[in-house]
């Protein structure tokens, strides 16, 4: 066929599926990223709520540093938990209400892989900067200098899960116009074994045991959510959007 | 040639209330099939039942030969769906709403590409501003660019014709009606009275399920 006549079909004629998944996915991620350069307070809430979480329990509980130094772990990554799953409500709200969700899973592509771009810029724009947040923290709760690192490596590798698991919920309760109750109850249950290696890992820090086994629990658990929860966030989508 | 998009024996229940029963419709190359009804009477339903969106249906549908759910990502790869909302992000501008969505289709695209298409919807000027700081008109004329940028043979449009103004309005006719005058196929809904050109067809939705091909 003489190339001006494809050139005149294209367009009408049906075509064939053709790929460019890398270029969908980058482009999900660069979309992604900028909506939330362009919307700085949506970042600074659950920093700004770990902050200011962490700060009350000195003035509530005691001042003292060993008081304070045992519960540090437990109070730093309970407040990490509650930060994202505060975070996790707006995941898919915007996309759902401009009819952006839609035309997501109306795209030729996986759906699971472009949810994954979406929820590894919401665990970039969360998870990492309240893993980076929590050493200075850790300082206002007398915590020993030396559990910081892994304080920081934990909730690191421990949000990746977390923030995988509660897109679950949040593709669930995107359909509902008060989702976020019914979306913590969802997801805290499964995210308990992450908050309990996760602490286990800062005291084990503490005392000098080695953190290496609670470290590599939570870097099992993360691979696990990585391979499961994007199909199980793109059926949720599925079926909110059926509804 | 043979249909494209068929649906046999559709019906759909919604509440309790039937909003067509044994609906049979087939599009093909070249035609161009209005869904009318008054508001309510389950047009929007029936767009989403036939791009693939709604599973609450009984009856069958096939993308050409092959049901579609066994096709379904061929069909996605040959369909642009315009729904009520524009699935426009207002926080991003004209430009990187539109590259977001040939990225989507597989193609890297080119700049000068969705300039044109900009340029095409009337759109010249405004293409690095925020979507939030356009009209209502506008921001409809950002997503309707989408129709020029990814050609795809299959058009589902549902109410296009909102917010835009009167010139707007015959541009996009103009558009339809060359789109289906080439080979392609529209599938819409509209308030507005087409200008009968070339081949038309509608069906219209009324109350209890009843419908009737015109």
């Amino acid at each position: 066929m003489p190339s001006s006549d494809t050139e005149s079909l294209r367009g009408v004629e049906p075509v064939e599926p053709s790929g460019g998944l890398g270029v969908a996915m980058a482009a999900t991620l660069k979309r992604d990223l900028t909506l939330a350069a362009r919307r700085r307070s949506d970042i600074m809430n659950p920093l700004a709520f770990f902050a200011l979480v962490i700060t009350l329990f000195p003035l509530g509980i005691s001042p003292q540093p060993a008081l304070l130094a045992t519960i540090a772990p437990g109070l730093l990554w309970v407040a990490a938990l509650l930060a994202t799953l505060l975070s996790l409500e707006a995941l898919f709200r915007a996309d759902y209400e401009d009819g952006c969700l839609e035309q997501l899973l109306l795209a030729p592509q996986p759906l699971p892989a472009l949810v994954l771009g979406k929820v590894c810029v919401h665990w970039l724009m969360t998870g990492l900067p309240l893993a980076l947040m929590a050493p200075l923290l850790g300082l206002l709760l007398a915590l020993p200098a030396e559990s910081y690192l892994v304080l920081s490596l934990s909730l690191a590798l421990g949000s990746v899960s977390l923030s995988l698991i509660g897109a679950i919920g949040a593709a669930l309760t995107v359909g509902l116009s008060r989702g976020g109750v019914l979306l913590s109850l969802l997801v805290l249950p499964l995210n308990i074994p992450v908050l309990i290696f996760g602490t286990g890992a800062v005291q084990a820090a503490i005392i000098g045991d080695p953190v290496g086994p609670h470290l590599a629990i939570l870097g099992a658990l993360c691979c696990a959510a990585l391979m499961m929860a994007p199909f199980a966030i793109a059926a949720s989508l599925r079926i909110s959007i059926n509804g | 040639m043979t249909a494209r998009l068929q649906a046999r024996n559709l019906s759909c229940e919604r509440d309790g209330r039937m909003l067509f029963r044994d609906l049979d419709l087939a599009i093909g190359p070249g035609e161009l099939v209005r869904i009318e009804g008054p508001n309510g009477s389950g047009k929007t339903t029936l767009l989403k039942i036939l791009s693939g969106q709604l599973g609450d249906y009984e009856g069958d549908l096939y993308w050409g030969d092959a049901p579609l759910s066994r096709v379904r990502d061929a069909f996605l790869s040959n369909l642009v769906y315009l729904g009520h909302a524009t699935g426009i992000k207002t926080a991003l501008t004209a430009l990187e709403n539109l590259a977001w969505y040939q990225a989507l289709a597989g193609e890297t695209g080119s700049e000068a590409a969705r300039l044109a298409a900009l340029r095409e919807v009337g759109l010249a000027g405004f293409e690095d501003l925020p979507v939030a700081q356009l009209s209502a008109g506008q921001q409809r004329r950002v997503a309707l660019a989408r129709l020029e940028l990814t050609p795809r043979p299959l058009w589902v449009l549902d109410e296009p014709f909102t917010a835009i103004d009167k010139a707007g309005v015959m541009a996009l006719e103009q558009r339809l009606h060359d789109h289906v005058a080439r080979g392609g196929s529209v599938l819409l809904t509209t308030h507005h009275d087409l200008a009968a050109q070339g081949t038309l067809r509608r069906i219209r939705l009324g109350g209890g399920g009843e419908h009737a091909q015109l």
